[in-house]
């Protein structure tokens, strides 16, 4: 019967600290084999909700679902089939990554070969480092492969390549793209555009403990109220171009010209600015060789929606 | 053939998941060095020393030879320095590091949690009491051996009684403090009972203070660790003592302790 219920499913959580609202009627679904972000600034209420569904605080108000379980009351039946990656720690200072990798296989019925997943994780040169002189990149690895030990249907990953060198983060993402080929679903918290753009099926994002907005990266990417334009002319722009050109354009749009012949627009993505832009180029007897409408990052769209950087 | 990460979850019984929790414990705590300090060297130098110092320091051990009232009382400083400091400095560095989350998302249900600390300790208690015991041996300690079921039914009474006493009270140290504070805290509450605490001399020793000193757990750890190898008796008085810190430490800790 739970097999055919979400992966996850949040309706309604709102949790406070003291005064402090950290989530704030957030609702949010998780498709079965799939790899899903949770997107948003520190702070934005990521770590609370994923520590509901791990069952560590129960809901103050709303519910929570995984795996169709209730992660208070079926604590004991839900713990065994899902994979916990903490943001840091988790291990004991004077534990050997290798010896901390088969304790925690050994909770388990038919855990992964601990020997196979510490190598395929590059922690084959440092099984026998005691974890408090583990590198933090090392750190999560061993982190990803705790989560991952158990053969879980569902892993919770908390910033997975916080404090990762390049090389070591695309071992991860491709570890954690062949989990999800394999059937596992993956849950991640970034506030990593591109490891959201590059990794997810579907992306949440959260900004002050409530969801705003949902949708695949293409979808978000590509609807919005504004985007960027990018023009280049066959012969040096006049004097004046830019100021001569934002007033054809009208307020809530910007220009910039990057060299004599260039220019970057930031405005309404609408074909109306389009058109604007080539009639103000024919009456300035100037001829568009380019004239592109750019493709949105999430960055750009986090900044739509709350007018801040998603990054500080 | 199924794929390298297809799931396959479950957990693993609870035996063996107490097992497997209990043995790492115990090697994490002796591959500790200055929990081995606590543990072993500072019994082994308490007890050289009070044997070779006892004339000196004029006690009124009631006729009997010093090294065999000290290797009772060393024994119970044994126990109390594990069950006591060890557990409260161990289980505050475990939530200071997130290890107890960790294990809190696992398939290890607290209780076996609670139960793996448990096994963990008396293994390294029994590994203590091997060590002190020669040691007493070899320095001439002759245990009271007039009725041998009953020292050993009190010596077993004494360590697993006292174990929980010492063990609830530490587990409640560190479920409230900072691992920091748990650190002083434990270390500073195991040297004063060691100096005044009625654990390595009998609270007969104290002069009127005795009569205070006994209500400690770690005076009538001592005393009941006395009266089961000095006297082949069973200490009902003290292991009641014990037991009601037992309750005392373990209601504290179930009211207080924070996973995190």
């Amino acid at each position: 019967m739970s097999t055919a219920a979400p992966a996850v499913s949040v309706d309604g959580l709102v949790m406070r600290y003291g005064d402090k609202v950290a989530v704030d009627g957030l609702s949010l679904e998780v498709a079965r084999g799939t790899i899903t972000a949770v997107l948003g600034p520190n702070g934005a209420g990521k770590t609370t909700t994923l520590e509901t569904c791990e069952g560590y605080r129960a809901p103050q108000q709303g519910t929570v679902r995984v795996l169709g379980l209730d992660p208070q009351r079926d604590r004991a039946e839900l713990l065994p089939r899902i994979g916990v990656m903490l943001q840091a720690g988790g291990a004991w200072s004077g534990v050997r990554a290798e010896e901390m990798l088969e304790h925690m296989a050994s909770l388990h019925a038919r855990p992964l070969d601990t020997r196979m997943l510490g190598e395929r994780l590059g922690l084959g040169d440092c099984g026998r480092t005691p974890y408090r002189r583990l590198s933090g990149g090392q750190q999560q690895r061993l982190g990803l492969a705790i989560a991952l030990v158990g053969r879980p249907e569902l892993v919770f990953v908390d910033e997975p390549t916080a404090g990762m060198d390049p090389q070591a983060r695309r071992t991860t993402w491709e570890l954690l793209e062949e989990v999800r080929a394999d059937g596992v679903t993956v849950v991640l918290t970034t506030h990593h555009m591109d490891e959201a753009e590059h990794l997810a099926d579907r992306i949440h994002i959260i900004d002050r403990g409530r969801v705003i907005a949902t949708g695949t990266p293409g979808e978000l990417t590509r609807e919005g109220r504004s985007a960027t334009i990018r023009l280049v002319v066959n012969r040096p722009f006049p004097d004046g171009a830019p100021e001569s050109l934002r007033a054809e354009l009208g307020p809530g749009t910007e220009v910039r010209q990057l060299d004599e012949v260039s220019m970057l627009v930031h405005g309404p993505a609408d074909s109306m600015t389009l058109g604007r832009v080539s009639r103000w180029c024919e009456e300035h007897d100037v001829l568009p060789e380019t004239l592109n409408l750019g493709q949105r990052n999430l960055e750009d769209v986090f900044l739509d929606l709350t007018g801040r950087e998603l990054t500080p | 053939m199924s794929a390298t990460f297809t799931p396959a979850p479950g957990g693993a019984p609870l035996s063996r998941m107490v097992l497997a929790q209990a043995r790492m414990e115990a090697r994490l705590m002796l591959r500790n060095g200055e929990q081995l300090l606590l543990a072993v060297v500072i019994p082994v130098i308490v007890l050289v020393g009070g044997v070779a110092g006892a004339d000196r320091l004029g006690l009124d051990l009631q006729g009997h030879r010093p090294v065999d009232v000290l290797t009772p009382g060393v024994l119970a400083l044994a126990v109390m320095s594990t069950a006591f400091t060890s557990v409260a400095i161990a289980t505050g560095f475990e939530r200071r590091y997130g290890v107890i989350k960790l294990l809190g998302a696992s398939p290890l249900p607290r209780h076996g949690l609670l139960l793996g600390k448990v096994v963990a300790l008396l293994n390294v208690v029994a590994l203590q009491l091997v060590v002190l015991v020669v040691v007493g041996l070899a320095l001439g300690w002759r245990p009271a051996l007039d009725h041998p079921p009953t020292s050993a039914l009190g010596l077993v009474l004494a360590v697993a009684v006292g174990t929980a006493a010492f063990a609830a009270l530490g587990l409640f140290v560190a479920g409230v403090l900072r691992a920091e504070a748990t650190l002083a805290l434990a270390n500073l509450v195991y040297l004063l009972l060691m100096a005044g605490g009625g654990v390595v001399l009998p609270t007969s020793t104290y002069g009127s203070a005795g009569s205070v000193i006994q209500w400690l757990p770690s005076a009538a750890l001592g005393d009941a660790m006395r009266a089961a190898l000095v006297d082949a008796a069973v200490d009902g008085r003290s292991l009641l003592v014990l037991a009601v810190w037992a309750a005392l430490g373990t209601a504290l800790t179930a009211r207080t302790f924070r996973w995190e």
